[in-house]
């Protein structure tokens, strides 16, 4: 693969960015985030059945500054991941390939997502604090 | 019978037989469907998910194990992890296909995570049996 010289295709620094570029990498980057979290939902239920101080453990470690970033991330990740999930499949099905919707198919991710995100770490907040 | 020995094709090989094992190995559309069926399946399982642990943002210890212990709880979670295990595996193996040039290290990844995600469904699963079953 490497060895050919042949001219390369344009890529992505050759394009002016346009919404549907961002959706289509974050839904990748975001994939294999939620892949890195499964590990997380894996230690919270090892720890759990491991017992109280391991359980406990674990909370410390999730409601530390550091792992609440994390899950911020992994909740933005998750309901990001979702979103244009559902929207891929929607285009799986042969709609919303109108450049009008698929533009602004790509906004309702991105925007969904975030407003998900805030109602639910809203609720964590509001609901005294996490961990 | 005097055919020169350069007059003969250098391939006796059927092109065929050649071609055969180079083209698609037919498991392109498995693997695309059950990325979707496992997506389909994610979006209620996911959603329920987030609503479960919400549920249990303030639990204690005995708390916690015995909402994982209820039966449909622990159903749901086995049913979540392997499907997001699987789906995991069907993407990052996408990403591997389309980033990693090098074949050894191509073939190593997509067997480690393999490893990986069948690792972490029976860790997982066994965690929730253990919880559910009082062990």
């Amino acid at each position: 693969m490497a060895q050919t010289q042949r001219p390369l295709s344009p890529h992505l620094q050759i394009y002016k960015w346009q919404v549907q570029m961002v959706t289509s990498i974050l839904h990748r980057a975001t994939g294999i985030a939620l892949a890195v979290g499964t590990l997380m939902v894996l230690w919270g239920l090892l720890s759990l059945a491991a017992g109280e101080d391991a359980f406990n453990q674990f909370k410390v470690c999730t409601g530390s500054p550091l792992g609440m970033i994390l899950m911020i991330g992994w909740t933005w990740a998750l309901f990001y991941h979702l979103c244009n999930g559902i929207r891929h499949l929607i285009q799986d099905a042969g709609a919303g390939y109108a450049i009008a919707q698929f533009v602004r198919s790509s906004w309702l991710s991105i925007v969904i997502s975030l407003v998900l995100t805030l109602l639910v770490w809203a609720y964590v907040l509001t609901a005294g604090g996490a961990a | 019978m005097s055919t020169n020995a350069k007059d003969l094709p250098k391939d006796l090989q059927n092109p065929l037989k050649r071609a055969r094992g180079l083209g698609s190995a037919q498991f392109g559309v498995g693997h695309w469907w059950t990325q979707r069926v496992t997506a389909a399946g994610l979006i209620l399982l996911g959603l329920w998910f987030v609503v479960l642990v919400l549920g249990l943002l303030h639990a204690d210890y005995a708390t916690a194990r015995a909402t994982v212990a209820k039966p449909w709880n622990a159903v749901l979670l086995v049913a979540f992890i392997v499907t997001a295990f699987w789906h995991a595996v069907l993407g990052l193996q996408v990403v591997i296909e389309d980033y990693v040039h090098t074949r050894w290290k191509e073939i190593f990844l997509m067997v480690a995570i393999k490893f990986l995600a069948v690792l972490g469904v029976l860790a997982g699963a066994l965690a929730v049996l253990r919880i559910a079953l009082g062990a």
